[in-house]
This record gives structure tokens, sequence and C-alpha cells, in this order.
């Protein structure tokens, strides 16, 4: 019943829609967030204290991390500012193998002395673990980089941006909602700055600024009469970006079927949160949904999170392997499938990549946090499963002499293990617009956003609701509807996949607080894809009395 | 160790209640320590231990504030981070629901630190390792486990002259086990808050009798069934009703608790009239903190009593403006059980299912308290009072709310994560799809 791991900073509107929210470090003040306490060549001497440190106690790899975790999150409800936080972490982990075993320490005190300690602690642990150890640690080779930076392209760093200017946003984008005959709203802003240093024994040093931000909003109408509310999300995507991403720009919107807008690189909140007041009116009035077999169309806002949940965690190797059985799960993607190298996840047009390079997503960073430059590779090649999600460690087991460079840890006080790069599905290759889908389809309904969704420990069977639904009829939207939530198994979905929109369609969604591991650890992930139509998907009606 | 004493506490906070210019301020100092040992694959695959100390300090001036948090204790670092609150409070806006400091309160014990689980060692983690791992290679099982002991204080004071103090220890252990012909998996939870009461071994020896039970499972149609749901598959389901028994919300209109034509559904009858549910931070079996973050005293409160909405939680504000007493929210919940046995349960069911535990739980509406969710590790027929076999894992959509209206009969109460929860008997519970998962 308790959830320790989070920290509830503001509801964002109620009951399942209750958003908790992880608070990485401790809360500071502004100015704090633009202060730069250590340089780079400091960060490189007190690094290689760790790695000489570690090596003399006898570890045959070593890493330091020193990282510092800048974090801000604005909440506002209706016309009144809830709460406004900044949180700073700063701190070094030092990971070392020793005996074929890994071994890792963290600590707050980023001295010399500090540094040193950890390192001893991290090799002093590899050692008393080695004694169980049946399996030595092998690690895929990787090349020496030298000293190298990169950062996330941008625009505005979002935490230099007045915290009037921000308020002032998510305050304007709740009136809007209000205007548009909402009852209540909810908003939040949350902005996030990696600045991440990492060396190693193989000889990189390796210094990154990495930014994320995510609007988000909940928006609620109340039919007392009826005694009924809805509630919708943002139609936003948490990206890679700096603040320009709050810039609305004409040329980064799309109007879609139904009267729906789309967002791409750039986001217009205001009107989002407007639309949003209108819709959930409407939603008020809507039919309930007749259960039964349709033609599914789903918007790339909806469908990341369906790709997230089905691939994305399905293709992780150390689930595959069994290291998360006690907590997220297994998977049905097993090494049998993956060598048989004829088992069809998906129709021929199902063309499913991992990334960490797309710029302006959240995975995209030039270097992963074991030192291995970034790249894209495939995981479903038409159709067949071809690939996993490896890092250095794991690269030996799928036949491989590199890793994919998708290893990541939350926090300099958290190991770094392997995390989901952005999954994301190629667009179709002809010309074809979500309108011209939607013309095709005689029975089906059109989904647009993320909503409730739930998938079993190996992947298998998965519930998925949305945040817009209409019904469509003879190729035409007939309006919306309530109470859809649709079933199905992956490989059956996957190989219902019947088109494919173009590339013009082609937006990232994300998730901007992924879990796993234990203790859990969050992680940001996007996934990129186009409207696509899955043929003759169950879809169940959830309306109940109580 | 990152527990300070009830005087050291005392002693940094007054410091900081003394730097400040603030019309009032409110201080909060808590701190823990951490270890955990993570093992999967018959094999430990990570282990760790962290602590940390951190002060949170919030200043009002009028109806503004704003907060600030440190981790250092001499006193320039308080006096810096008082400073800090105090200039960022001036600058904030209004804040119209605003509440002033609490005055001071009495509070009762509640008994929720014990030094042995604070003195859990790295030999004592990797024992209860082996203890899981031994047994399941014996068998042809693979284990996966976690261990993790915490132990803590937290602390508040306001320039009113509140104070309060607590310190509180628990261990948690979930361990999966499944056999290495990929057919059957089982688990087990444990937690409490003296490690004395903690038998790893026996723990381990639950979940690896359910992972060899469960070989092989059959499938039967979804649809609507007779459940036995041992404690672990009902805890969430109960928590997320609990947890969402906030009285603005309700009046808001939109809450489960919210009525037709306005009002909410205080003093009616909402479930089976054998439901009684409440929280008590003082039960020896699930102690809890007896205060909660604004400094209200936590009482043993009833939520739901013989099927009827009790009480609803009031926050500060929002009880000032409704013109009734705070109501702090729960802090563990509490369900009153029966004498059955779960196989007292199994005996007395004609068909069913023994359901282990529901996984991936997710709001379908909010509107109706509707879930959904699949059955893990340990899913059984029962047929003429035996369990017949293992069936294949299925999801369910149900509301807690239709489960509890729907309940056959209570058996005994068992501790799952900080709350006491009964072994139920339920009919007509919602499977809607088969899972192929293991």
């Amino acid at each position: 019943m308790r959830r320790r791991e989070f920290l509830q900073l503001a509801g964002m509107g109620v009951g399942g829609a209750l958003l908790t929210v992880p608070l990485i470090g401790n809360a500071v003040d502004m100015d704090r967030l633009l202060e730069n306490p250590i340089d780079v060549l400091e960060k490189k001497r007190l690094a290689d204290i760790g790695l000489n440190a570690a090596k003399a106690n006898g570890a045959t790899y070593a890493d330091v991390r020193i990282g510092r975790y800048l974090n801000q999150y604005i909440f506002t409800r209706e016309d009144k500012l809830q709460n406004a936080v900044n949180t700073e972490s700063f701190g070094v982990g030092v990971r070392v193998i020793a005996n074929g075993t890994w071994g890792f320490a963290s600590t707050l005190d980023v001295s010399d002395a500090g540094i040193q300690k950890a390192a001893e602690t991290a090799t002093a642990i590899a050692k008393a673990n080695g004694k169980i150890q049946t399996e030595p640690v092998q690690l895929a080779p990787v090349q020496s980089y030298g000293e190298v930076s990169w950062k996330t392209p941008l625009e505005k760093n979002a935490v230099a941006v007045p915290l009037k200017e921000k308020v002032d946003l998510l305050l304007s984008a709740n009136a809007e909602a209000i205007n548009n005959g909402a009852n209540y709203v909810n908003s939040a802003l949350f902005m996030i700055n990696e600045q991440k240093y990492f060396a190693s024994t193989e000889g990189s040093y390796i210094d990154q600024d990495v930014h994320r931000i995510w609007p988000n909003f909940n928006v609620t109408s109340i039919d007392p009469d009826s005694g009924k509310y809805k509630s919708r999300q943002a139609l936003s995507s948490p990206m890679g970006m700096g603040f320009e991403y709050m810039d609305p720009r004409a040329s980064s919107k799309k109007e879609g079927p139904g009267g729906t807008m789309h967002y791409y690189d750039r986001y217009d909140m205001i009107e989002d949160a407007g639309l949003a007041g209108k819709q959930t009116r409407e939603m008020l009035k809507a039919d309930s949904i007749k259960a039964g077999k349709y033609d599914l169309v789903l918007d790339p806002n909806h469908l990341g999170l369906t790709i997230h949940e089905s691939i994305g965690h399905a293709t992780e190797l150390d689930r595959v392997l069994g290291y998360e059985a006690n907590y997220a799960g297994t998977s049905f993607a097993t090494l049998d499938k993956w060598k048989s190298k004829d088992f069809k996840y998906g129709s021929d047009i199902v063309n499913v990549f991992a990334d960490k390079t797309q710029e302006g997503s959240l995975g995209a960073v030039g270097y992963d946090d074991e030192g291995v430059q970034t790249k894209k590779w495939d995981l479903i090649k038409d159709g067949v499963l071809v690939n996993y999600q490896a890092i250095r460690d794991q690269a030996h087991i799928i036949n491989e002499d590199e890793s994919h460079g998708c290893c990541y840890a939350q926090s300099w006080n958290d190991v770094q293990f392997q995390r989901m790069p952005n999954v994301s599905l190629e667009p179709g290759k002809a010309d074809y617009s979500p309108d011209n889908m939607i013309k095709d389809v005689e029975k089906g309904i059109y989904i647009v956003g993320r909503g409730s969704y739930s998938i079993d420990q190996q992947r298998y069977n998965f519930q998925f609701g949305g945040t817009l639904f209409f019904e469509i009829e003879n190729g035409k939207i007939k309006g919306p509807v309530n109470d859809v939530a649709y079933q199905s198994n992956t490989q059956e979905f996957w190989n219902s996949c019947s088109k494919i929109c173009d590339k013009s369609d082609y937006k990232t969604f994300g998730s901007f607080f992924d879990g796993k591991g234990q203790p859990s650890q969050i992680s940001a992930v996007s996934h990129g894809s186009a409207t696509t139509r899955f043929d003759g998907v169950n879809v169940i009606n959830t309306a109940r009395n109580i | 160790m990152a527990i300070l004493s009830k005087e050291e506490a005392k002693q940094i906070l007054e410091k900081v209640m003394g730097f400040s210019t603030a019309d009032s301020l409110e201080a909060s100092l808590s701190g823990s320590g951490r270890g955990n040992i993570r093992y999967a694959r018959n094999t430990v695959s990570t282990s760790g231990f962290n602590d940390d100390i951190s002060l949170g300090v919030t200043a009002n001036f009028g109806k503004k504030s704003a907060s600030s948090t440190i981790n250092e204790f001499d006193d320039e670092s308080l006096k810096k981070v008082v400073k800090r609150a105090e200039e960022l409070a001036k600058l904030a806006p209004e804040n119209p629901e605003f509440m002033e400091p609490l005055a001071p309160q009495d509070y009762k014990e509640s008994k929720t630190y014990f030094k042995s689980t604070a003195d859990i060692s790295p030999e004592y983690r990797a024992e209860i390792a082996k203890k899981s791992i031994e047994p399941a290679k014996a068998k042809d099982v693979t284990a996966a486990g976690y261990l993790e002991d915490t132990s803590g204080f937290s602390s508040i004071m306001n320039s009113k002259g509140l104070f309060a103090y607590s310190q509180e220890s628990e261990v948690e252990f979930t361990v999966t086990m499944r056999t290495n012909d990929g057919t059957g998996s089982g688990w087990v939870s444990r937690d409490y808050n003296d490690v004395n009461h903690f038998n790893g071994a026996e723990a381990s020896a639950v979940a690896l009798e359910k992972a060899i039970m469960s070989r092989e499972a059959k499938a039967i149609e979804p649809g609507k069934y007779t459940v036995i749901l041992e404690p672990a598959a009902s805890v969430q389901l109960l928590g997320n009703m609990l947890y969402n028994m906030g009285a603005r919300q309700a009046d808001e209109g939109r809450s489960f608790l919210s009525k037709k034509g306005g009002g909410t559904k205080i003093g009616e009858k909402l479930v089976d009239e054998r439901v009684n549910i409440y929280s008590d931070p003082f039960n020896d079996l699930v102690p809890a903190n007896a205060w909660n973050g604004e400094g209200l005293p936590r009482e043993r409160t009833s939520w739901i009593e013989n099927g009827v909405v009790k009480n609803m939680s009031y926050g500060r504000y929002w009880a000032k403006k409704q013109g009734v007493e705070p109501v702090p929210g729960p802090a563990n919940g509490i369900m009153v059980g029966g004498d059955a046995t779960t196989e007292e349960l199994i005996k007395s069911t004609k068909r069913g299912i023994l359901v282990t535990r529901l996984w991936y739980i997710r709001t379908v509406d909010p509107q109706t308290l509707l879930y959904t969710g699949l059955t893990r590790d340990g899913t059984f027929y029962i047929e003429n009072g035996k369990i017949k076999h293992p069936i294949k894992n299925m999801r369910f959509n149900e509301s807690p709310i239709i489960m509890l209206n729907n309940l056959e009969e209570l058996g005994q109460q068992q501790r799952i994560n900080g709350n006491l929860i009964p072994v139920m008997k339920i009919r007509d519970f919602t499977f809607t799809s088969l899972s192929d998962a293991v």
C-alpha cells in the first residue's frame, strides 16, 4: 500500500491519475542550479585518483562517475502555484571488477580521500562477492575515446528561464482549460539536467551535459447531474530538449482526425489545455463503446507506450536471462526464438530499431554510463526478432563483440545497468496520412494519447486504454466514445499490424519515469512511430456501476 | 548509522528555529540507513548499503512560503538553509490555501523501531540469500530474491513550539522461484519491523513449494469465478481504495465517493456489512508513525465500518474550509478478518481459484475504481474442497468496491507491506483473458 520509493509532491488529479514522482537528490534553491561547482580538469584529476586506487587494490577494471543531478519541478492547480522544488545531488560512484566480479561503492564526499575510499570499498565488495561467483564477468572491448564531451543540443536552458515565466505559462494553460469548460486542472513542469563525468581504465574521459523537459496537465470536467467526471492528460511528449520545446510553432503541429491536434518538436501547452477542456466536456456526453473486434488506428502518442511495454521491455537482455525475475519479470522473447532467425514478432512491415542518438529524444546521449559511444541497431527486421539490448558484460552472450551502448544509472549513487534505449517503429515508405488511414477502415477506433496500461511478467498478454477515443464507421470518424480498452497478445498484436503512415507523421512519445531494478531506478526513454493500423483487435467495455 | 537521538535532533532543530527571522518556520529532519542484497540465477548479483540525513526548512511570511533543504549540519550550513528558504519565500506568490503552522500536540508512542533490525549485517543478508538458493538448487529451481533493511528516524519542529520525533526499522523480503523447465513459478513476500520475527528459510520454502506445485498449468476459460485471495493478492486493490478516500476529491465531485447530484457517500453503505477497515498506528503487528508530515497526531481511525463509509481524510486546509476537524490519512490498513485458515476456505469451496498474488495493477476507471492486472506465481483451480491443478495466469478487470460486495467469507489476517489483511473468499471475480506468462 505504501509507495516508499516515491515522494508524492503534488496530486495530479485524483484516483489512479495521482502522479507520484521520484525526487532524486536534495531540494536546493534556484541559484544553486546555475552554479558550476567543479571544472572538467578537476574532475579528471579526481577520477584518476579513483581509477588508480582501484587498480592498486587489485581491480582489473574500474570506472568512476562524478555526477551532479539537477531537477526543477513546478506544480500548480487552477490559479495557484502549489510547489516549486529544486533539487541537487552531487557525488561519485566507483565500479570495479576484481576477481572477475563487480563491486560498487558511492560517496557524496567528492574529495581525494572520499574517492580513494569509495574505490577501496568497491574493490573489497567485489573480492568478497567473488567467492561465490560462478561466471566471471566478460567485458566486450570498447574504444578508448580520450577526453571528449557531449551536450544535449538546446536553445534555452529550462532551469535558467525565470521561475515566474514558467509559473505564468502553467497558470495560463490552467485558465484556458477552465475557460473551455473544465472544472479542475493540475499542471506540472519537470526539468532535468544531468551533468555526468565518466572515466574508466579503458582510457576514456567523457564529460556530458544532458537536459530533459516534460510539461503535463490533468484536466477534469464534471457533470454533477449524472455524478460523472472525465479527465485527460496533456498530449505533450517529454523531450530531450531545452525550454524551446515550450515555444509554440505553427510548422511543428498538425491537425488530425476528430479535431485532434498533434505536436511535434514544439508544444503549445495553452492551446492543448483549451482543447482538453472542450474534449473532457464532450467525453461526458459520448456513447459507451460496444465490446467486440475493431481495427485500431493508433496515434504515435498512444502507440509509444504499447511499443515500450510489448517490445522495449521484452527485448532487454537482462530480463531474458532472468536477472529481473523477482521484480519486473522475464521475457517471452527467449534466446532460442532469437537463434531460430525466423521468430515472427510482427508482420512483414514491422521494423523496430533501438537507438540512443535521435536528436530531441529522451535517450539521446553521446556515450552511455560505461563509456560506450551510442548508436542505432535493429531489434525487429521485416517482422523477425533479430537482436536485443545488451551492454558490455552481456554482448558475448549474443555473440557480439561490442556493447550496444545502453548502460545507465539514475544517479552517481546507483550502480549502472542495462536500460532501455529509445525503441522505435520505422514509418511506412509510401505516402500515407492518418486521414488516409481512417478512410480505409470500416469498423474501427482511433486512439490518441496514453492511458491505463498493464502487461504480464513475460510480456505476452496486455491491456491498454488511451486518452481520446473516436469510433470509425465506414471510413469516417463517427464521434468520441468512452470506456475503451483493448486486450491482446504481443505476437498476435504485432502480426495484425497492416499499415503504417509515412515519415511526415513520425514523432516520439516518451516515458519519463520508467522503473526497473531492486532497489528501483528510474530512466527516461522515447519511442518514435507514425500512426499505425492493427486489424481485428479485441476491445472490451470498461464501464461499471458501483 | 544515520540515526540521531531525540536530543540530537531536537538540538539541531532548535538551532534552526533560532536562526530565523520569518513570521513562522517549520523544519523536518530525518535520516536512514538502508542495506540490501539482490540475487538471481541462483547467485548474488548486487548488494549495497547507503545512508543519508536531510534537513528541510519551510519559511513563511504572511501567506508566502518556500522551502529549502540541506544535508550538512554545522552552524553555517543551518544559517544558510534558513536564509535560502526566507529569501525564496519573499519572492513566492501568496498561497490562498496557506495554513499557519500547527500548535504543539501530544503524541502517544508507537513502537516502530527494533535494534535487532538496525543491527542486520552483510553476513546476515548473505545467509538469507543462501537459504533461498541452496534449497532451490536441490529441487532444480532457480531463485531470484531481494532483502532490504531500513532503520531511521524522523523529526519535525516549528516556531510555535511543536516537536515530534520517532524511530522506525523495517525488513522486507521477496523471492521468486522458477522451475528450470520454465513451467512453474512461486513467490513469497514478508515484512516486519523486528527482524526476529522473520524466518528466511520458511519464507523461501513457501515460494519453492508454490513453484513446484504450479508446474504445467492448464488453461481454463476466463469468466467470473469464486476466488480465494491470499492477502498479497488483495492488498493493492484495498490500498487503492483506502488511499483514495480523500474528502476534498469527493466534495469536488471527482472520486468514487462522490454522489450523483452532488455530495458524498459518507454514512452510506458501500460494501458487504462484514467489511471493517481501519488504520491504527499503535497496532503491535503493524506499528506505524504516530504523527503525519503536518505534525497531526494519528489515531485509530475507522474508514469502513460494517460496510458503511465512516470517515474520509481531511487535510488541514480543507477541514477548515468545511468546518470540520482534520483527519490524517491512514498510515496502515487493517481489515478485520475471521478465524478460517486458507486451507479451511479451500475446503469449503466447490469450484474456485486460489490466487497467490495480483500483479501490474493499473487504474482503468478512477470513477468506479476499476483496476486491471494479472495473477502471477501460483494460481490454482479448486474443485470439491481441494486444489485440483495449477492453472494458467489470467487478466482480471475488477473494482475493490464490487469485490467487497461479493464477499463470501473472511479468513485469518496476515501482515503484508505494513498492513493486516485477511485471506478472503470472493464470488464472481471477473477474469477477462488468458496469459501465457509463467
